[in-house]
C-alpha cells in the first residue's frame, strides 16, 4: 500500500505532524510559566526532522507519488529544508515574546502553516496546490491576529484574511479555467494539453493573470502588496518575519514550478508580464520604503522590493535563472529572519519600533548592533553577506536572457536600497540616545534569541562567502524544472 | 605557488577584524596592539612579495587558484604583476601607518587619534584593507567585484561615525552612493563580458586571463568600455565624477582619509585599467581621447580649485583630484611611457597624499582648526611633521630626486607622444601646484604662531614620527633610485601593450 518512496517523499511532513502531536500531548501537563519551553521542543524537533529528512528523505530521480499529487524532487526538498529552518528560527523567536511565547497553540499553528508550505513546494496537482495554499494561509491569518487585546494585531489578522481570501478565490477561478481548457489538474500534464495555438492568446493570458493574482498576493508583488505593511506592522514580530520569508518563498516555489513546468508554451506572454511586474514591484517597493519611519513597515516595503529582484530570475526562464531565484530566496530568508529577529529582540526590551528609537543601539548592545549591520548590509546587497552574491546571480541570469533593461532597473533600485538601509545603520551606529545614557540602557538578549540570531548571522555570512554548496543545491533544484 | 602568500595578505586584515571584534570593548590598548601586529604582519609580507617578484620572468606571479563555484566558473584566483605589486606594497604601508596615526594620545589636552570605540574602528578599517588587497590581487572578475564592494561600504561607517561632525553624514552618504553607482554600472558591463565571452569561447568563466582572449567585437567593446571604465573611474576621482572625493576626504578621520586618498582612489584607477583597458583594449583605443580630455581637465581644474581653498584638507583633497587626473592621463595615452608613469604615480601619489593627510590630521587634532589663515608657526612646535610636509610638497610639485618626478616625467612624455597640446596645457598644473604648496608651507609652518594657539599645541607622538619617517623614506628612496620600481612597472606595462596589440 505505502511504498517506502511514498513515505520518503512526505517524510518531513510526517515528522512535522509528529512534533505537533507531541506538543498537543505535552503542553497541558506543563505549568503556565514553563510553557515557553514548547519553543525549545519545536525548534529542536524541527532540527531533528531536518537531519532525519536529510538522511532518509533525499530525493533521487524526480518522481510523482500519491497518484501524481506530490512531487518528490530536489526542488521540493530544498524548499522544505528552507521552510523548516525558517520555522525553527521563528519558534525560537516566539519564546520570549510575552504575548505568544507561553501559548502552545501558537507553535502548533506555526507547524500547521509549515506543513502547508512544505506541500506547496511539493504539490504537482492544482487541487493539491490549492489545499496546500489554504493550509498555509489559515494558520497565518490566526497568528497575525493572535494578540486579541491589541487592535493593530486584530486588524492585521482580519485584513490579511480578507485580502487572502479574495486573492485565493481569484486564483481558484484561474485554476478552474485551466482545468476547463486542459481537462486535467496534473501540473505535469498541463504542458502537453495546452500546446501553443490551442488557446487564443488573450484567453491564455487572462487565465494566467488570474493565477498570478493569487501568487502575487502571496509574494506581495505590486499591485497586490497593500496588505503587507499593515499586516507586518500589526502582527506579532516573529510572525511578520515568518510571513515575509517562508510564506513568500513558498509563493515563489509555486510560481516557478507552475509557470516553468505547466506553461512553457506561453512563456512569451507571461515572462513579459512578470518582467513588467518585477520592474514595478522593485521601483514602487523601494520608493515607498524611503519614507517609512517604523522599522517593521520599512522591512515590509523592502520585502516587496526584494520580491521584485527575485522575479528577475524567473523572467530569465533559464536554469541559471531558476537556480538564482532559489539561491536568492535562501539568502533572503536568512537575512530577513535575522532582521525581524533583531527587531523582536529590541522591541521586547524597549517596546519601541520606530527607526529613531534605534539611536545608540551599537553602544547599548554592540553585538546586536553588529548583527543589524550584517542583516541590513546583506539586504542592501553588500559582500561578504548573502545578499550580494544572490543579487549578482539574479542579475547575471537577467543579462544572459537579454533582459538588460530589467537588470538596469534592478541596479538603480538597489542604489535606492543602499540609501535607506544605510540610513537605518546611521541611527544604530552614529546617533545617540536623547540622554546619551546608553551604558545604563543595555539591550539584553535571552538565550533563545542569542542562539537564533547567531545561527542566522553565521548563515548569512556563509551564504555570502562559501556559496558553492548552496548554489549547487539551488542548481539541483532548478534542474528539476527543465 | 607552494606558499599562499597573497591569500594570507588578503585575509590577514579580515581575520584580524574578526579577532578585534571579539575583544572586550574596554581593552583599548590591547585592541590597538592586535591591530598594529596584524598591520605589521601584512606589511612584512607585502614587502617580501615586492622584493621576491621576479622581474625577469614578469607576468603574473605568486599565482594561487582555488575553484570556488565551478558551475559558474568562479574561482579564488590570485596573482600579482608589475602593476599590482607596488600597489600591494602601498596598501601595506598605508595600513601600517594608518594604525600608527590612529593610536593617538588619550591625554585630554591632545586627544589625538581614535578614542571613541577603537575596537569597531579598527575592525571596519581592516575589513576595508582586506577588500583593497583582494582587488589588487584578484585575477577573477567576480572576486574582484566581491572585494571591491567590501572596500566600499566600510567607508560609510568609518566616515559617518568617526568623521568631522559638520559634514560627515552628508559626505559619507554621498561618497557611498557615488561609489556604489559606479561599481554596479561596471558590474552590468562585467556580466555582459562574461556572457559574450562564453558565447565566443564556450568556456563559462570569470577568469580575467581567459576573458582577455575572448575576442570581443569592436562594436561590443565600444559600447561597454564606457560604463565599465567610468564606473570604476568614479572611485579614481575622474572629472566630472570627482565631486564625492574632496567632501569625503574632509569629513573622514585621519586614517580613513589616508586610506581613501592613498589607496582607495588607486583602487578605482587600477580596476579601470584592469577591467576596462585590459579586457576591452579596442574600446580603450576608441575612447582614449575622451579619457584624455576629462583627465586633462581634472589635472588643471583640480590644481586650480586646490589653490583657492583655505581648508587644508580641501586643498589636499582637490590636489588629489589633480594628481589622480595625471594617473588617468597616463592611462589614456595607452603607450609605454604614459602607462609606466601612471603605474608609478599611483604608488607615489598614494604615499604622498597619505603623508599629507596624516600631518594635516596631526595639526587638526592639536590646533582644532584646519583653516590655513588661522594656522602658523608649526615648524617650531612640530618640526618633524613640518619636514615631512615639505618633503611631501616637493614630491607633489614633481621635484627631481623625489618619487613624484619619476612618475610625472614619463606621463608628460607619453602625453607628448600622442597629443602634445594636452601635455602643454596639463603642465600648467605643475606651476599651480608649486604655488599652493609653497604658500601653504609658508603660512602654516613658517609664519608667526597665532596667539590663540600658543601654549596648548604640542608636538606629535613617537608613533606619528615613525609613520612620517616611513612614508618620507619611501618617496625619497624611489626618487633617488627609480630602478627600485620603474622596471617592475614596465614589466606590467609590457603585458598591457601586448593586449593593446602594439609592442
Amino acid at each position: 500500500m505505502f511504498t517506502s518512496e511514498m513515505i520518503a517523499s512526505v517524510l518531513p511532513e510526517i515528522l512535522i505532524l509528529v512534533i505537533g502531536i507531541l506538543i498537543l500531548v505535552v503542553e497541558p501537563f506543563w505549568k503556565e510559566e514553563k510553557r515557553r519551553n514548547v519553543g525549545w521542543l519545536t525548534a529542536g524537533g524541527l532540527l531533528a526532522a531536518m537531519v532525519l529528512s536529510f538522511l532518509f528523505g533525499q530525493p533521487g530521480e524526480p518522481t510523482a507519488t500519491f497518484g501524481g499529487m506530490v512531487r518528490f524532487d530536489w526542488l521540493a526538498f530544498f524548499f522544505k529544508m528552507l521552510f523548516m529552518f525558517a520555522a525553527a528560527a521563528t519558534a525560537l523567536l516566539f519564546m520570549d515574546n510575552e504575548k505568544i511565547g507561553h501559548r502552545g497553540e501558537a507553535y502548533l499553528l506555526l507547524l500547521a502553516s509549515l506543513l502547508g508550505m512544505d506541500l506547496m513546494a511539493a504539490s504537482a496537482d492544482l487541487v493539491m496546490l490549492y489545499l496546500a495554499i489554504e493550509t498555509t494561509s489559515i494558520p497565518l491569518y490566526i497568528l497575525s491576529g493572535f494578540m486579541l487585546a491589541d487592535d493593530k494585531s486584530t486588524e492585521a489578522g482580519f485584513k490579511y484574511l480578507l485580502f487572502g481570501a479574495l486573492a485565493s478565490t481569484i486564483m481558484l477561478y484561474g485554476f478552474s479555467l485551466v482545468f476547463g481548457f486542459a481537462g486535467t489538474t496534473d501540473v505535469y500534464q498541463l504542458a502537453d494539453m495546452l500546446k501553443a495555438g490551442n488557446l487564443p492568446f488573450f484567453t491564455a493570458f487572462g487565465t494566467l493573470a488570474l493565477i498570478l493574482v493569487g501568487i502575487g498576493f502571496k509574494v506581495s508583488l505590486v499591485p497586490f502588496h497593500f496588505w503587507a505593511p499593515d499586516v507586518y506592522e500589526g502582527a506579532p514580530t516573529p510572525v511578520s518575519g515568518f510571513l515575509s520569508t517562508a510564506s513568500k518563498a513558498a509563493g515563489f516555489a509555486v510560481l516557478v514550478r507552475l509557470f516553468f513546468v505547466a506553461f512553457p508554451e506561453y512563456a512569451v506572454s507571461w515572462t513579459t508580464a512578470i518582467a513588467v511586474l518585477s520592474a514595478i514591484t522593485m521601483t514602487v517597493g523601494n520608493l515607498l520604503t524611503l519614507q517609512q519611519t517604523n522599522i517593521k513597515r520599512l522591512l515590509a516595503y523592502s520585502s516587496v522590493a526584494h520580491a521584485g529582484y527575485a522575479l528577475i530570475g524567473v523572467v530569465a526562464l533559464s536554469q541559471l535563472g531558476a537556480a538564482s531565484v532559489v539561491f536568492y530566496l535562501a539568502a533572503y530568508i536568512a537575512t530577513n529572519l535575522l532582521a525581524f529577529g533583531i527587531v523582536m529582540a529590541f522591541s521586547r526590551i524597549t517596546g519601541k519600533e520606530d527607526i529613531a528609537d534605534y539611536a545608540g543601539l551599537s553602544r547599548r548592545s554592540p553585538l546586536l548592533g553588529l548583527m543589524m549591520l550584517a542583516a541590513f548590509l546583506s539586504l542592501a546587497g553588500m559582500p561578504p553577506f548573502g545578499g550580494f552574491v544572490a543579487k549578482v546571480f539574479v542579475f547575471a541570469a537577467g543579462v544572459q536572457a537579454n533582459y538588460t533593461w530589467l537588470v538596469v532597473v534592478g541596479i538603480l533600485n538597489s542604489i535606492v536600497g543602499v540609501y535607506y538601509y544605510l540610513n537605518v545603520l546611521k541611527y544604530v551606529y552614529l546617533y545617540r540616545m536623547p540622554n546619551e545614557d546608553e551604558e545604563n540602557n543595555p539591550v539584553a538578549l535571552t538565550r533563545p534569541y542569542t542562539i537564533a540570531l547567531v545561527v542566522l548571522v553565521v548563515g548569512v555570512i556563509l551564504i555570502g562567502t562559501v556559496f558553492a554548496p548552496w548554489f549547487s543545491w539551488s542548481d539541483a533544484a532548478a534542474l528539476n524544472l527543465f | 605557488m607552494n606558499f599562499p602568500v597573497l591569500s594570507i595578505i588578503t585575509f590577514t586584515p579580515m581575520v584580524a577584524a574578526l579577532l578585534i571584534l571579539m575583544m572586550p570593548a574596554q581593552r583599548r590598548n590591547e585592541t590597538r596592539a592586535v591591530a598594529l601586529a596584524a598591520a605589521t604582519f601584512a606589511l612584512i609580507l607585502s614587502i617580501w612579495v615586492y622584493f621576491s617578484y621576479d622581474q625577469a620572468a614578469a607576468g603574473y606571479q605568486f599565482v594561487e587558484k582555488y575553484s570556488w563555484l565551478p558551475a559558474l566558473g568562479i574561482s579564488l584566483h590570485f596573482g600579482v604583476d608589475g602593476i599590482s605589486t607596488p600597489l600591494v606594497l602601498l596598501t601595506g604601508v598605508v595600513m601600517f601607518t594608518g594604525v600608527l596615526i590612529s593610536w593617538g594620545d588619550e591625554d585630554p589636552h591632545v586627544k589625538a587619534g581614535i578614542q571613541d570605540r577603537p575596537r569597531e574602528f579598527f575592525a571596519f578599517l581592516f575589513l576595508l584593507a582586506g577588500g583593497v588587497f583582494g582587488v589588487f590581487v584578484s585575477l577573477d572578475l567576480f572576486m574582484l567585484f566581491f572585494f571591491y564592494e567590501i572596500a566600499v561600504f566600510p567607508m560609510y561607517l568609518l566616515i559617518a561615525i568617526w568623521g568631522w561632525v559638520k559634514t560627515r553624514e552628508y559626505a559619507a552618504m554621498k561618497l557611498t552612493l557615488y561609489l556604489f553607482i559606479g561599481s554596479v554600472v561596471s558590474l552590468v558591463g562585467a556580466l555582459a563580458m562574461y556572457w559574450v565571452s562564453y558565447q565566443n569561447t564556450g568556456v563559462l568563466t570569470f577568469d580575467m586571463l581567459q576573458i582577455e582572449k575572448a575576442g570581443f567585437s569592436q562594436a561590443f567593446q565600444n559600447l561597454w568600455f564606457l560604463p565599465v571604465f567610468f564606473g570604476f573611474a568614479v572611485l579614481g576621482g575622474i572629472w566630472p565624477l570627482h565631486n564625492w572625493s574632496p567632501d569625503g576626504h574632509v569629513a573622514a578621520p585621519t586614517a580613513v582619509s589616508m586610506f581613501h586618498a592613498g589607496v582607495l582612489m588607486k583602487l578605482g584607477a587600477f580596476a579601470a585599467l584592469r577591467v576596462g583597458i585590459m579586457l576591452l583594449p579596442e574600446g580603450a583605443k576608441h575612447w582614449s581621447w575622451l579619457i584624455m580630455l576629462f583627465a586633462g581637465i581634472a589635472v588643471v581644474y583640480g590644481a586650480y580649485i586646490a589653490f583657492v581653498q583655505t581648508d587644508m584638507k580641501y586643498m589636499i583633497g582637490f590636489s588629489s583630484v589633480s594628481h589622480m587626473g595625471l594617473v588617468m592621463l597616463g592611462l589614456s595615452t595607452l603607450n609605454q611611457n604614459g602607462l609606466t608613469g601612471a603605474g608609478v604615480q599611483m604608488f607615489s601619489h598614494g604615499i604622498m597624499t597619505a603623508l599629507f593627510f596624516a600631518i594635516t590630521g596631526m595639526i587638526y587634532d592639536r590646533a582644532h582648526t584646519r583653516q590655513i589663515p588661522e594656522l602658523g608657526g608649526m615648524m617650531k612646535i612640530m618640526p618633524f611633521a613640518g619636514i615631512g610636509f615639505i618633503i611631501g610638497g616637493l614630491v607633489s610639485m614633481g621635484m627631481p630626486g623625489f618619487s613624484g618626478f619619476v612618475a610625472e616625467f614619463p606621463i608628460f612624455m607619453g602625453v607628448w607622444e600622442t597629443r602634445w597640446l594636452v601635455a602643454v596645457i596639463a603642465s600648467i598644473s605643475i606651476v599651480i601646484t608649486a604655488a599652493y604648496i609653497m604658500l601653504n608651507i609658508r603660512k602654516v609652518f613658517f609664519s608667526e604662531l597665532p596667539e590663540q594657539l600658543e601654549g596648548h599645541v604640542g608636538d606629535v607622538t613617537v608613533l606619528d614620527k615613525v609613520a612620517i619617517a616611513t612614508l618620507c623614506l619611501l618617496m625619497i628612496g624611489i626618487g633617488l633610485v627609480p630602478g627600485l620600481m620603474v622596471p617592475m612597472v614596465q614589466t606590467g606595462v609590457e603585458n598591457i601593450l601586448r593586449l593593446l596589440g602594439g609592442a
